[in-house]
């Protein structure tokens, strides 16, 4: 038993950190409001690191890495709130093609680590109210039903219709989409369709939730740093004891979701019994310690986190928006609840 | 990172797992160890363990344990709670005194203390909390003085809230003896008998009806001088190492939560079929509940590697103590809504563990430092916030 990440995942997790902390501060977020989209410069930058292809094999020009590698740096992603889909690209595209058959392998996958595809993915729950990074996207996972039942497909954007769908947070590039299935972009059909949508669903959850906990650690540390300057009755508000409990609440919420979803992470990229019920477990816990910690971090700022130019904003729309996608707390502790029923019986 | 145990890992939970089974008593067999008789049978049951070397598995083997580490320590935990063994009367001792004294002590104090403590033969109770010294410990007025041989000291004063403090043979105090020093620093970490000449001891009948606690007089009491543990003037800071025990790994292990959570899982299951609706209006609390437990026990892992790998605890501990104590209410909360109208029974021969377990979980917010300070030393120590 070792539960710690190596010295290798954690110089990874530091060098994009750095990269990030420049690349997409709060400046680079508002301008990506003011004109959303999917591929960057940052996103090229990303893929020059090797993040873009880090689950794509290595004979397709990725590190042939799995999910436990990419969970600290989609944390990091979260923690500057990144717009663009490394999730949808890297987390549930490229682990679901390499698994497809050879041409759609061929297809995508070199494409994907050179930076210069960015993924939708429209499989599981919460799809029909917008696909998110749909708007610009170059290739669609989409679920359909065909003669086996399930069907996934990986659809090039030329054969979607995106009907863009406004969020409170433009970044999400949501889209409704009308497609029409073709037997050449079927990338698995009957039993085979349904486990890889499992899994598809299953690495949702812990990349988003991994996501969270970035974004709640972020929030956090903006309030705290707030509580430090801001100066009311002669003091800084930090020093009262209503405020410090708002925040340690938060910060005990965090503390403990973060091992839920790196044991998820690991039990994932592992197969390891239970896997899918700790997913849950992960997406559960972060999404409520995102919500907390957005509810505190702007109850902590007050009048100035309810403005535009507060850059907390940010970061909060994103946490809603995540806390909901892939099933919210509620969704995945009925599953989690379910699971274990059911092992009993 | 692999969260698998290894071979002989599993090979040791086999072995603990076999005696167990053949040795514990049955679930809620003995009677309460806040009675006297209780008391006497909680005892007997360390002595069992001791005899076979499982009352203390992480300790070095000359103190009666057999030298494992953390992960094995966890290990025998989920297989002492699986098997709902009782509860551990020495645990004053055994998860809060002996991690300080493996630290603080000196050879002559362990080899003195350890066995007995291991054993049962003596059962430690803490002698912390006063009547004006509850959160803000470091305002405790308990004092000691040199004694005129200059071979110890004279303790004079009263503690209170002190667990097994009716039944116990010994107890760790902490005392002032330099009131003109600055607070925190006059303070000296005493391990005294408690049939020493000057003790008296008045249990205090809990929210059951059971004296689980008792306040403790001193009047004179004579310690000598090789019962002082750590410095004289550095109570605090042996005192803190105990308080990172009760707070942070070795108090609460996470087999005490799972173990709860999975027959609450148990519970629920057995209402969906009898009741529906109750079991509906619940589901989302026993489910809260039993994801709490789980991330307690995946923290616990995490933290466990970081300490084998030469890390510390530090202002974790805190957060750790918010998490279990609030763990155990939400599993006790959510089997009593459950239990519906049957929730209040109790006592007179009725078996209601959950009701039992509820009480017992309310004290956790409390004991061990409040959770609201323990907030304040989460958002000082970790968020880097002013001191109010």
């Amino acid at each position: 038993m070792r539960f710690a990440f190596s010295d290798q995942q954690l110089e990874f997790r530091d060098a994009v950190r750095q990269v990030l902390d420049k690349e997409c501060t709060t400046d680079h977020l508002r301008a990506a409001y003011a004109a959303p989209a999917a591929r960057t410069p940052r996103w090229a930058t990303l893929a020059d690191l090797g993040v873009t292809g880090l689950t794509v094999p290595e004979d397709h020009g990725g590190l042939g890495l799995d999910g436990l590698d990419l969970v600290l740096l989609l944390e990091e992603s979260g923690r500057v709130a990144l717009p663009e889909p490394l999730v949808e690209t890297t987390a549930l595209a490229a682990p679901l093609l390499a698994g497809a058959g050879r041409e759609h392998a061929d297809a995508w996958l070199a494409p994907i680590a050179g930076g210069g595809v960015a993924a939708a993915v429209g499989i599981g729950p919460g799809v029909t109210a917008g696909i998110a990074g749909a708007q610009g996207a170059d290739l669609f996972l989409l679920e359909a039903t065909g003669a086996d039942g399930t069907e996934l497909h990986a659809v090039p954007a030329s054969d979607v219709a995106a009907e863009p769908v406004p969020s409170l947070d433009p970044t999400r590039r949501l889209a409704t989409v009308r497609w029409d299935p073709r037997p050449d972009t079927v990338v698995a059909s009957g039993e085979d369709a349904r486990s890889a949508a499992d899994a598809v669903r299953a690495r949702a959850a812990v990349a988003t939730a991994a996501q969270l906990l970035g974004l709640a650690d972020r929030m956090i540390t903006l309030a705290a740093d707030y509580a430090r300057e801001r100066t009311q009755f002669g003091r800084p508000i930090g020093s009262f004891q209503a405020v410090k409990h708002l925040l340690a609440g938060a910060q005990v919420q965090l503390e403990f979701a973060r091992p839920v979803v790196y044991g998820a992470a690991w039990a994932g990229a592992r197969d390891a019994p239970g896997a899918a019920r700790l997913a849950s477990m992960a997406k559960a816990t972060a999404s409520d310690a995102a919500t907390e910690a957005a509810r505190v971090s702007l109850q902590v700022h007050g009048a100035i986190g309810y403005t535009w130019e507060c850059d907390l904003h940010l970061f909060l729309k994103r946490a809603w928006a995540l806390a909901a996608a892939w099933g919210d707390a509620g969704h995945h502790r009925s599953l989690v609840l379910g699971s274990l029923v059911e092992d009993r019986a | 990172m692999d969260l698998r145990f290894t071979d002989d890992q599993e090979a040791f939970r086999s072995e603990a797992r076999s005696w167990l089974e053949a040795n514990a008593p049955p679930p809620r067999s003995l009677p309460s160890l806040d009675t006297a008789e209780g008391f006497e049978a909680h005892r007997a049951w360390e002595q069992r363990m001791y005899d076979d070397r499982w009352s203390v598995v992480n300790w070095p083997e000359e103190f009666g344990g057999r030298g494992v580490g953390i992960v094995e320590w966890l290990i025998f935990e989920e297989e002492y709670w699986r098997v709902q063994a009782p509860l551990r009367v020495s645990q004053n001792g055994v998860f809060l005194l002996a991690p300080t004294l493996f630290e603080f002590g000196t050879d002559e104090q362990k080899r003195r203390f350890l066995p007995p403590m291991a054993s049962g033969a003596q059962i430690w109770c803490q002698g912390w909390s006063e009547p004006d010294a509850g959160s803000d410990l470091a305002g405790i007025r308990s004092r000691a003085e040199r004694a005129p041989g200059d071979d110890g000291w004279l303790l004079t004063g009263q503690k209170t809230w002190a667990s097994r403090g009716a039944f116990a043979e010994w107890c760790f105090g902490l005392f002032r003896t330099d009131p003109a020093a600055e607070r925190h620093r006059g303070l000296t970490y005493f391990l005294l008998a408690m049939d020493s000449p000057g003790v008296t001891v008045r249990p205090i009948p809990q929210i059951d009806g059971e004296t689980g606690f008792a306040e403790l007089f001193f009047d004179n009491v004579f310690v000598p001088d090789d019962q002082v543990l750590g410095q004289v003037g550095s109570g605090w800071s042996v005192a803190m190492a105990t308080a990172g025990s009760e707070r942070g790994l070795s108090l609460r292990s996470p087999a005490r939560y799972t173990e709860a959570a999975s027959r609450l899982v148990d519970l629920y299951a057995e209402h969906a079929t009898t009741d529906p609706a109750a079991a509906a209006r619940s589901a989302d609390a026993v489910a809260r509940a039993v994801i709490d437990a789980e991330a307690y026990r995946l923290a616990t892992l995490w933290t466990a590697t970081r300490v084998l790998e030469g890390g510390s605890v530090g202002p974790e501990a805190s957060a750790n103590k918010i998490h279990w104590s609030e763990t155990d209410l939400s599993i006790h909360r959510a089997a009593l809504a459950l239990l519906g109208p049957g929730a209040e029974h109790h006592g007179d021969g009725t078996d209601n563990p959950w009701l039992d377990g509820f009480l017992f979980a309310l004290a956790g917010p409390i004991y061990a430092g409040t959770n609201e300070i323990q907030r304040n030393v989460v958002a000082e120590r970790m968020l880097g916030l002013p001191r109010g």
